[in-house]
């Protein structure tokens, strides 16, 4: 057993705080509000959506010390453990002067009623910290978490691009003292068991967290609260003892062994994004796709398919790459096809007491070719509507020698395309057989109304997307579809 | 004192009328540091309240159980419909029909029944979970489609405009169209939510902090809501997170129970609904059905148009009556309509009841005006551009309104000949279509609507205004007056006035929180109003006293009232010259009066809603965009790829502000008429009650490229405010651009024989639908 602590620590802007009687659902926006009276971070949903309460969280991760945007709604105290949580009140010199991103803000008129800009000014801060002169495509991403109602956004962008006039990011007092909070950090990490009442426990490694959860199989594991957060927000669910797994490093690793893409659970959106976008490109753009930055910042992979959310975005094309999940309870592993993962509408293959450890994707054979299409209402941070994930292959003869569907939105659980594929599989890979095979989907598929989209609707685009992966595969002049350039 | 200085002087002063001044709480938006209610510090012993909604549609209370509600953590009290010691009804028109709390009959789903009161806000909502209602469930109606808009019940009077005989001209009209349009309704989704807190005086007087663009009203509601008089209510606001018409009433249901629990439980009672609860329990901009029928002749030139604007009101009339009387008013948009006749059907349902939403039934309006002249060139295989220019109002001829008033101040053609231009119009309709012939899949779409938006509130008597102006013996002025500050400008615009006419830097000008103790009986921030009759009233108070300051020194320097002159800073007196503060000092000694109280009230207008005569509005903003988009006819999705505007401000108070306003007020109609959408269930229960469900635009779906100018040359034809032109809501129908353009690229599918049909929200399910129908048609043709 490794040694316990009673209390949790992190540094708030610019003071230490040690927290012994924490509630493992009390949110860092409350404690921001109504225990710090630090009033800068506003509410204006309570569920990740509009960015308004955006913080950075600093944390020691694979490359030392980063500060990402989260959203302090939904983000529990419990989870912050040797961080440095910095709000907007912590931006301003101490002479009283504006930061470069609130400055150009000001100058560039980028706020009406002011009450999404703190949000804004904390996004553009942790963008403008990893890129100095970001291109729009990078703007509008680092922006899709937070919503504006009076601006249009315009005048939002402007100041984005002309921060990189007022100030560089090297003067900053984040950077300027990076070495003295890191090794505080580091300090801190000292690689104790957190434990609160027994109410709250932050394991001390992924082997201590496999002990606690076979010990208590009715406690809630938090990884990156994206879902779990809304649960207590929303819903007021208790989710007493709650273990939160979101810091385990062993859980955040990737690696690649004998062609196999081991990921683990603890994965966040925003470092998959980068680390699967160069192995799988298409998986990259997904991502971009996934919530906003700030839900990419704390989301996991492993959370999104421990959910088992039928709209979970990274099922689809796991399953089409035929993904493994590898799942541990104790000292005991297995490892099943990840589509077998899902049972049935919120029914999943997990004993109580076992966890996601891993997800382990074979890296696509040569030759492969990988589409992966999402639909939804609104462009940038929607809920799947319908999404599509194809992996096949063409052989010499252009005839489909292999194909994987699988989509989402379209049934109880994330699902295969069967009866497509088996359309598919060994034809000629032409429109005429691709027509032939839109007709499977209705065998294959059952989809429901509700408020993102009609049953007829998520059929149809469903179908259409395998005629845009066609159109997409033989090339053409005109365009298959639209564009709005994602950042590279 | 100082003498012949003055070519030293600055010849301006630094934030005048006209200048591109940051808005005045700019700074303290981005540090964190400007007060919303939220963030003011809580009287100790501040207790929280908490809603319980009915979760029927329609119903009859059977029973409600609160013992569990009363015995949870922290609970101080619960408050039902006996508890309102005065009067249970918000209805700002006096129709009694809006209970804060209703005590037997549920009208919508979401509809407030109880509120708890507990000593935090998370005890306060845990609590609430715990009620057991029981309901008698009656039968319900969510959607208008069903409806008939002239049987079935209203919830307030409908209107008629009528001029020449309609239907006579469209029967002898060589063409004619006759079609039905969906136009869906859009919450406000002010990123502040509701919120209000009250805190109990002596004498059972009581304080409110409100988020209300309407202090006055919430003030009358607290009063009768308590029974006590007005002068016992002070309501409070010095921002709001956004308003745009959703706190014009509807935070009198907030600040109602704050004031009953607080004064009940002598303690202090805030109230900040959880934003579901805030989308499920308050209004939004009213969903329409158009229905329409005109005639025309073979050049485009409609002969005569006949509109029904049947509107989902919820189950009270909240401002329904205004708002679809302007839906009438907008229903010709800049078109003249040689025979009209536009009714209205604001029809009663089970669902929330709408209210304002920047230009306040306007825009449906307009909708309506251009869906007719794009089926008009559908019909003739025309350009709609060629249709719009066909159909402007003239300026000497063809210049009366369906509600008969003149238009007088026409500008449209120049505005729309200048942008067709600037935009490259035909060039781009022409590429277009090239690029359309030879795209299986993407397909571009482009269109240029017009605007002409009615300035002044329908109901005359809300066209008045208050200001209060002091100047203190340092120079400084404080000023105040009864417009409220969502985040438009308008403190500043003000501002900028007053310092114009004191001809002091704008630095030296603070204005201050809006209050009805400082200005009484004051009216909506609304009607893009603000600047317009605020800033006349603050000019008026700062006329006065500087009267009071010429008559002063006239008298004491004895030189002639005009050699009193007002210069940057400082003021000249024949031959001498003072700075301000100065000057103001030696006008205290002398026992001037330094403060003054402004009035205004709009002259000209006058409305006679029985004959639907009159001149309902003082002047006319007008503007046009031109959109162009592209949408992938297999999914349904779309970009906006391109957007330009022109848009007459007047002379602008202030053109960084007036841009802004624009700029928003597009993004926000385009989100209005594409991916927001509100969705009722079986049930009849809003399922897109929070903004993972309901989407409005985000900064990747704003216009890819987005020109936006003000028109250099326009000047408000009447003396508003130095010339200049209201600016909240007219660019918002400016939208209307891109449905239009989806319209457009959606009938290049099928060579545009056949006419889109597009309703709207145009989400991409909406888009992929219509070009599914497209196809299916043309193929049935071929
Ligand atoms: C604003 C917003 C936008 C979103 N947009 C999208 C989107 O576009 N697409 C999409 O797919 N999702 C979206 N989501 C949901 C998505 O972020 C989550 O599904 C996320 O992936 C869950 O990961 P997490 O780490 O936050 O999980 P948590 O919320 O911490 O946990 C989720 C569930 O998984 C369990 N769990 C977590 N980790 C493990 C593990 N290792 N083993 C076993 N159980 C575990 C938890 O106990 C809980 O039941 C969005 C969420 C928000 C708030
Ligand atoms: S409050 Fe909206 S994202 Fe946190
Ligand atoms: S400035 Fe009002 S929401 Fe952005």
């Amino acid at each position: 057993m490794p040694a316990i602590r009673q209390h949790l620590r992190f540094i708030l802007n610019g003071e230490d705080v040690s927290l012994s009687d924490v509630a493992p659902d009390a949110t860092l926006l409350d404690f921001l509000r109504i225990k710090r009276s630090l009033k800068g971070t506003k509410e204006g949903c309570a569920e990740g959506d509009c960015g308004a309460c955006t913080v950075l969280v600093g944390r020691l991760g694979r490359d030392g010390l980063v500060y990402e945007s989260v959203n302090a709604c939904i983000r529990f105290v419990g989870s912050l453990d040797a961080t440095h949580v910095v709000t907007v009140e912590h931006l301003r010199g101490a002479n009283g002067a504006l930061h470069p991103v609130q400055q150009a803000m000001v100058d560039c008129h980028g706020s009406q009623c002011g009450f999404c800009t703190p949000g804004f000014v904390m996004s553009l801060y942790a963008l403008w910290m990893r890129h100095a002169r970001p291109s729009l495509a990078a703007i509008e991403e680092a922006l899709q978490g937070n919503l504006c109602r009076c601006t249009g956004y315009e005048a939002i962008i402007r100041a984005a691009q002309a921060i990189a006039s007022y100030g560089e990011a090297g003067n900053d007092p984040l950077v300027v003292e990076r070495a003295a909070i890191t090794e505080r950090l580091r300090v801190w990490r000292d690689g104790a068991r957190i434990d609160c009442g027994g109410r709250l426990i932050v394991p001390a490694s992924v082997d201590d967290l496999a002990a606690i959860f076979a010990e208590n199989p009715k406690a809630t594991l938090v990884a990156g609260s994206t879902d779990v957060g809304l649960w207590v927000t929303k819903y007021m669910r208790p989710i007493e003892p709650a273990v939160f797994i979101g810091a385990l490093d062993e859980m955040k690793r990737v690696e690649t062994h004998d062609g196999v893409l081991r990921i683990g659970a603890g994965v966040t959106y925003s470092d998959a994004r980068k680390i699967l976008g160069e192995k799988i490109p298409e998986l990259g753009k997904l991502i971009a796709r996934i919530g906003g930055e700030q839900v990419r910042n704390m989301g996991t992979l492993g959370g999104n398919i421990a959910n088992g959310s039928p709209i979970g975005d990274m099922p689809p094309p796991l399953i089409a790459l035929d993904a493994r999940v590898l799942l541990r309870k104790g000292s005991e592993r297995r490892e099943l096809p990840l589509e077998d993962f899902f049972l049935a509408y919120g029914k999943q293959d997990r004993q109580p007491g076992e966890f996601v450890e891993a997800i382990h994707v074979p890296l696509p054979a040569p030759g492969t070719r990988l589409a992966v299409h999402k639909v939804t209402k609104r462009r940038d941070e929607d809920i799947t509507a319908t999404l599509g994930a194809f992996a096949f292959r063409l052989d010499t003869e252009n005839r489909v020698a292999a194909i994987r569907i699988a989509c989402g939105g379209m049934a109880g659980t994330p699902k295969r395309a069967l009866g497509v594929e088996q359309a598919l599989l060994g034809q000629r890979w032409c429109e005429d057989a691709v027509l032939a095979a839109m007709e499977r989907y209705a065998d294959d598929f059952t989809p429901l109304s509700d408020m993102r989209a009609s049953a007829e609707y998520r059929m149809l685009a469903a179908r259409n997307l395998l005629m845009r992966v066609y159109l997409e595969s033989v090339s053409g002049k005109a365009p298959v579809t639209i564009a709005r350039d994602v950042a590279a | 004192m100082n003498k012949h200085a003055s070519d030293l002087k600055p010849e301006k002063i630094v934030g005048g009328v006209a200048t591109d001044q940051r808005h005045e709480s700019a700074h303290k938006h981005v540090s964190g540091t400007a007060v919303y209610i939220d963030d003011i510090p809580e009287p100790a012993g501040t207790l929280h309240g908490c809603l319980g909604l009915s979760t029927v549609a329609h119903g009859r209370i059977r029973a409600m159980d609160l013992s569990a509600v009363r015995a949870a953590p922290g609970v101080v009290a619960v408050l039902t419909a006996a508890d309102v010691p005065g009067e249970n009804d918000i209805s700002p028109t006096g129709r009694h029909d809006e209970p804060i709390l209703t005590d037997e009959l549920v009208q919508f789903f979401g509809q407030p029944v109880f509120c708890v009161i507990a000593e935090t806000r998370d005890q306060a909502r845990r609590a609430t979970l715990k009620a057991e209602m029981t309901y008698e469930e009656l039968s319900f109606t969510v959607d208008i489609g069903a409806l008939d808009p002239l049987n079935d019940k209203l919830v307030t009077p409908p209107l008629t405009l009528k001029r020449g005989e309609a239907g006579e001209a469209i029967r002898q009209s060589p063409h004619r169209i006759k079609g039905r349009m969906r136009v869906g309704g859009q919450d406000h989704f002010y990123l502040e939510g509701h919120i209000a807190m009250a805190i109990p005086g002596e004498d059972g007087d009581v304080a409110v902090h409100s988020s209300t663009q309407h202090p006055s009203e919430v003030q009358h509601m607290v009063s009768h809501a308590l029974g006590v008089p007005s002068h016992a209510v002070t309501v409070e606001v010095r921002r709001m997170g956004g308003g745009f018409g959703g706190k014009e009433t509807q935070s009198n249901l907030f600040a109602a129970l704050a004031a009953i629990a607080a004064r009940k439980l002598g303690r202090a009672v805030k109230i900040r609904p959880d934003r579901d609860d805030d989308m499920k329990a308050t209004g939004k901009r009213h969903d329409f059905l158009i229905s329409y029928e005109a005639g025309f002749d073979d050049d485009g030139a409609v002969q005569g148009v006949d509109f029904t604007f049947a509107a989902r009101c919820g189950y009270s009339s909240d401002l329904s009556g205004p708002v679809t009387d302007r839906a009438l008013f907008h229903c010709d948009n800049t078109y003249f309509w040689p025979a009209v006749r536009a009714q209205s059907a604001p029809l009663y349902t089970n669902t929330v009841s709408n209210t304002a939403f920047r230009g306040f039934g306007g825009p449906q309006g307009m909708v309506g005006a251009e869906r007719v002249i794009e089926e008009v060139a559908f019909a003739l295989g025309k350009d709609p551009l060629e249709i719009r220019k066909r159909n402007f109002y003239s300026t000497t001829t063809r210049n009366v309104t369906p509600y008969h008033q003149t238009v007088e101040d026409n500008i449209i053609e120049r505005l729309v000949s200048e942008l067709e231009a600037d935009a490259e119009y035909w060039r781009r309709r022409r590429t277009i279509q090239a690029f359309n012939a030879n795209s299986r899949v993407v397909k571009r779409g482009l269109a240029l609507t017009p605007v002409k938006f009615g300035i002044s509130f329908t109901a005359t008597h809300y066209n008045q205004a208050g200001a209060l102006v002091h100047v203190y013996t340092d120079g400084s002025v404080h000023l105040n007056h009864g417009g409220t500050e969502m985040g438009q400008g308008l403190y500043l615009k003000v501002a900028q006035v007053v310092a114009e006419e004191f001809q002091i830097d704008l630095s030296n000008v603070k204005v201050t929180a809006t209050s009805t103790g400082k200005v009484p009986n004051t009216s909506a921030t609304a009607a893009s109003s603000g600047s317009d009759l605020n800033g006349m009233a603050a000019q008026n108070a700062a006329q006065q006293i500087k009267a009071r300051l010429v008559d002063f020194a006239a008298e004491k320097f004895s030189v002639p009232a005009d050699q009193v002159v007002f210069l940057p800073n400082r003021v000249r007196v024949g031959n001498q010259e003072f700075t301000f503060a100065d000057f103001v000092r030696q006008a205290y000694m002398a026992r001037v009066q330094l403060s003054a109280a402004g009035f205004y009230k709009t002259p000209k207008i006058h409305w006679d809603r029985d004959k639907g005569q009159g001149r309902p509005f003082y002047y006319f903003a007008y503007g046009a965009a031109c959109s162009e988009v592209s949408i992938d006819t297999l999914t349904g999705e779309y970009v906006v790829e391109r957007v330009d505007v022109l848009h007459d401000a007047g002379r602008s108070l202030n053109r960084a502000i007036d841009l802004g306003q624009i700029e928003g007020g597009f993004v926000q109609g385009m989100g209005w008429l594409t991916t927001e959408e509100l969705w009722w269930d079986e049930r009849g229960r809003l399922r897109t009650h929070a903004p993972s469900t309901y989407k409005i635009p985000l900064a990747s779906d704003r216009p890819k490229i987005f020109n936006v100018k003000l028109a250099e040359w326009p000047e408000n034809a009447e003396p508003s405010i130095h010339r200049s032109k209201a600016v909240g809501e007219p660019p918002f129908p400016l939208a209307i651009s891109v449905l239009h353009a989806l319209s457009d690229a959606v009938a290049s599918v099928a060579d545009h024989r056949i006419f889109p049909d597009l309703d709207a929200p145009a989400t991409p399910e909406r888009v992929l639908m219509a070009v599914e129908r497209l196809k299916r048609k043309a193929k049935s043709l071929a």
